[in-house]
């Protein structure tokens, strides 16, 4: 065993790479369940995202166009989860399932004849001489674009939540949808564009795993990045800036597995693989333990059917 | 005299099977407050939704200030001067007070200038309020100063105030009436829905009585007695619930130093309560909210067990078992909050009825429940208690807060105890429902059950009633004929002061 291989300033520098699929995906989830609803379909989402995104880079030679299909490929498949549960009024657990399902299948589908090839290389930041300075370019300033837009991103999503009178709007029909109708606004359409919204953001984090993290597409590749997702935003408090702090976390657990192998601790793998999953588990657990302060946080209405009288 | 700003024609809606507003008219005029007056379910609701625009008429037309006025939504409705205080509070419990006022507004101003705002209105009205307080936090009177603010912030002309009081202490509401004075000398029309006849009668000077979805009348208030205008409402004669001279049996029910730590971080202890419960006998409870009236309710009941010595039932050690078995032997409950606690929300009326009256009703055979015998037993509810609903397959949720609470006493005293809890038996209940739930429950009691009634409604106690104490801070005194306090005494009482010495 040598941790002495472990080099601390290309650990943080790809734990932000790792990290930025599942980041992408639970700010986008965050602002679905703001607004009430509780979309379990995130795995399904991205994993459309990934191949979409994919197969439009390679087919264009263009990863911004692959990017912009893989949100486009996002936000569509989620407004079948919003027909189905704002039109239809159906049950958001077992719909926001059927979209994982109906994601996973539908991709292994499109992807047949894009196993093994290589897509185009995503623009990557290399500013002469500050991505060269020591420990903090490779931090800083030589990532490519997607971890600097998912940063934005929550920045955003965190300014529109506290400052914007939409942001205002979205929290009052996630905290309570009568009321919100009462006072006119509409809650329908609101939850609507949020969940169009979580869809484009979970597509985008499929397109940086299989563009940027892997680069390759391979079948299931998501492997359980959207229910992480989804666990952040609980372990999050549903507040932008610790999905930011749980994003790497679990990044950083899942690099530091690797990078524990390759320096060969004598764990076998599999433990170290699963230590990601884990470690969600106990985290889950350790925050609701402390019910009523959790409780405080979490959206009024989430997951419940709003049928306006009229 | 002052102008008509609201003129409603002919307004009329029906849902499937029920026709909430038949061809309803009345006016409005500027500066004044006008009562809306009916019993549950005679269609006010209906009306100011209409006028609110959350709902469209089928027929029928407004004008306000001589206009056609046909708002399609809230927006609209705000947009031409019209503010609603609702009745079950439109608020956001987990954002701030500012922030639930902005997303009432139109146009909001920024949020500084917003506090500033909030704050100078508190201060004119007389309605203190912090604007950086999360919702959840507040009192219920205080959350509806929030939702007042909010209205006056539009600067309505006319400010809807759908049953204001039904929440509020006796001292919120004189401040509120203040409030709604000053407003009414500063020339805004309210339209006030209450059932509560004498609050009528000290505020409004016109009232519009409906009935079954029709107008009944228009009055003024001030000139007929609370009776006329109940009869009014209801259409035919009113009994007021009359208890019959009662002899006490022997003791039933009796609770010896009975104490119970906090149950949650809001929650009031128990301290030392006793009292001896004879056959026959009414007990009125009476207090404020909050001073241990829940804590009590659970503990008698059975959902929160005791050591088994301090509550006794015919002599017996019972704070040890759980409700149904309470049940088993005929002490029944009724807790307050209709529902979620009392009747299973989603749950259908024949559900509901399983949940409590299996034991007693016998409705279940060898582990199977009867579901005939379940039915049978919820039409009798329906058709005695006089629950207005399709049928018993109705969802709880369904039915309106009157109607439920029928359906909740019904089910108890239907099952015949010997010992009956309630707690807040009539609590925004209609007047013709309110004294048919009363007049059960003497009944009840001059058939030889013992009743304990907690409630925070004073004349309800003074009516029903043989014995009086009072909870205050998990306190209880000394159980005391009715007959003997005079309404100071009772006052004193609630605040604390022991009558046993």
């Amino acid at each position: 065993m040598d941790l002495s291989a472990i080099n601390p300033t290309l650990l943080v520098a790809s734990l932000m790479v790792a990290s930025t699929p599942i980041l992408l995906a639970a700010i986008g989830e965050l602002v679905v369940e703001k607004s009430g609803i509780l979309n379990l379909g995130v795995e399904g989402m991205m994993i459309i995202g990934a191949i979409c995104g994919f197969a439009a880079a390679v087919v264009t030679g263009s990863p911004m166009v692959g990017f912009l299909c893989a949100a486009i490929g996002g936000a569509a498949v989620s407004v079948i989860f919003a027909v189905l549960t704002q039109y239809f009024l159906s049950n958001q657990v077992a719909s926001g399932l059927a979209l994982t399902l109906f994601g996973l299948g539908l991709s292994a589908m499109i992807g047949q004849s894009y196993v093994g090839i290589k897509p185009p290389t995503t623009y990557k930041l290399d500013l002469p001489l500050i991505s060269d300075v020591p420990i903090l370019g490779p931090i800083l300033f030589s990532h490519d674009f997607t971890v600097y837009a998912a940063l934005v991103l929550v920045l955003g999503v965190w300014w529109f939540l506290k400052y914007t009178r939409g942001g205002l709007i979205l929290r009052a029909v996630g905290e309570s949808h009568d009321a919100a109708h009462a006072l006119g606004y509409k809650v329908v359409r609101v939850r609507f564009m949020a969940i169009m919204f979580g869809g484009a953001c979970a597509g985008l984090g499929g397109a940086a795993l299989s563009l940027v993290r892997v680069p390759q597409w391979t079948e299931g590749m998501t492997a359980g990045s959207g229910w992480i997702a989804l666990a952040i935003v609980v372990f999050a408090s549903w507040k932008p800036e610790r999905v930011l702090l749980g994003a790497y976390l679990f990044g950083g657990v899942a690099i530091l597995q690797l990078n524990l192998q390759a320096a060969g601790v004598s764990i076998p793998v599999e433990y170290l693989s699963m230590s990601p999953y884990l470690i969600t588990i106990v985290v889950l657990v350790a925050m609701s333990a402390n019910r009523a302060k959790s409780a405080l946080n979490a959206p009024a209405a989430l997951g419940r059917v709003f049928h306006a009288s009229r | 005299m002052s102008k008509t700003l609201l003129q409603i024609d002919g307004l009329t809606k029906s849902y499937p099977g029920v026709t909430a507003n038949d061809n309803v008219s009345f006016k409005i005029k500027s500066g004044e407050i006008h009562a809306l007056l009916g019993e549950n379910g005679a269609g006010k609701s209906t009306l100011v939704k209409m006028i609110y625009g959350l709902v469209r008429p089928d027929k029928g037309n407004m004008k306000l200030d001589d206009e056609s006025f046909k708002p399609l939504e809230p927006r609209a409705a705000r947009a031409s001067g019209i503010a609603m205080v609702f009745q079950h509070f439109s608020l956001f419990e987990a954002l701030s007070v500012a922030e639930n006022i902005a997303l009432g507004m139109e146009n909001p101003p920024k949020s500084g200038i917003l506090s500033i705002r909030i704050t100078e209105v508190s201060v004119t009205y007389g309605l203190p309020l912090d604007p950086e307080r999360l919702v959840g936090d507040l009192s219920a009177g205080e959350r509806q100063r929030v939702e007042i603010i909010r209205c006056l912030l539009q600067e309505p002309k006319l400010l809807i105030m759908d049953e204001p009081t039904s929440v509020l202490t006796p001292q919120e509401v004189t401040t509120l009436f203040t409030t709604l004075k000053k407003l009414k000398s500063e020339g805004t029309s309210i339209l006030y829905i209450s059932h509560k006849l004498e609050e009528i009668r000290a505020l409004c000077e016109t009232a519009t009585i409906l009935r079954n979805g029709k107008k009944v009348a228009t009055c003024d208030p001030r000139q007929k007695s609370a009776r006329e205008l109940a009869e009014m409402m209801v259409g035919g004669t009113l009994n007021s619930a009359k208890p019959k001279k009662l002899k006490l049996g022997k003791v039933i029910l009796e609770a010896a130093g009975l104490s119970l730590p906090p149950q949650s971080a809001f929650g009031t202890s128990l301290k030392n309560i006793s009292f001896r419960l004879h056959k026959g006998e009414i007990l009125g409870i009476g207090g404020v909210a909050g001073n241990g009236q829940d804590e009590l309710l659970a503990c008698l009941s059975g959902e929160v067990l005791t050591t088994p010595n301090t509550i006794r039932f015919n002599s017996k050690p019972v704070g040890h078992m759980t409700p149904n078995e309470r049940r088993a032997l005929g002490v029944l409950a009724a807790p307050e909050e209709r529902l979620g606690h009392a009747a299973a929300p989603d749950m259908d009326l024949i559900e509901n009825s399983m949940l409590t009256a299996m034991v007693r009703k016998n409705l279940s055979n060898a582990g199977f429940l009867n579901w005939q015998r379940a039915k049978a037993f919820t039409q009798t509810i329906i058709d005695e208690f006089d629950v207005r609903t399709p049928g018993p397959q109705s969802i709880a949720r369904s039915l309106s807060g009157g109607n439920l609470q029928k359906y909740v006493i019904g089910r108890e005293v239907l099952q015949d105890p010997d010992v009956l809890i309630v707690n807040q038996p009539t609590w925004g209940v209609d007047a013709a429902a309110a004294a048919a739930i009363r007049q059960s429950l003497l009944d009840l009691a001059g058939k030889g059950a013992a009743i304990i009634v907690i409630s925070q409604d004073l004349d309800e106690l003074m009516e029903i009633s043989t014995q009086f104490s009072a909870l205050n801070n998990g306190k209880l005194s000394v159980a005391q004929p009715m007959a003997k306090f005079s309404l100071d005494e009772i006052g004193l009482l609630l605040g604390g002061a022991d009558a046993s010495t």
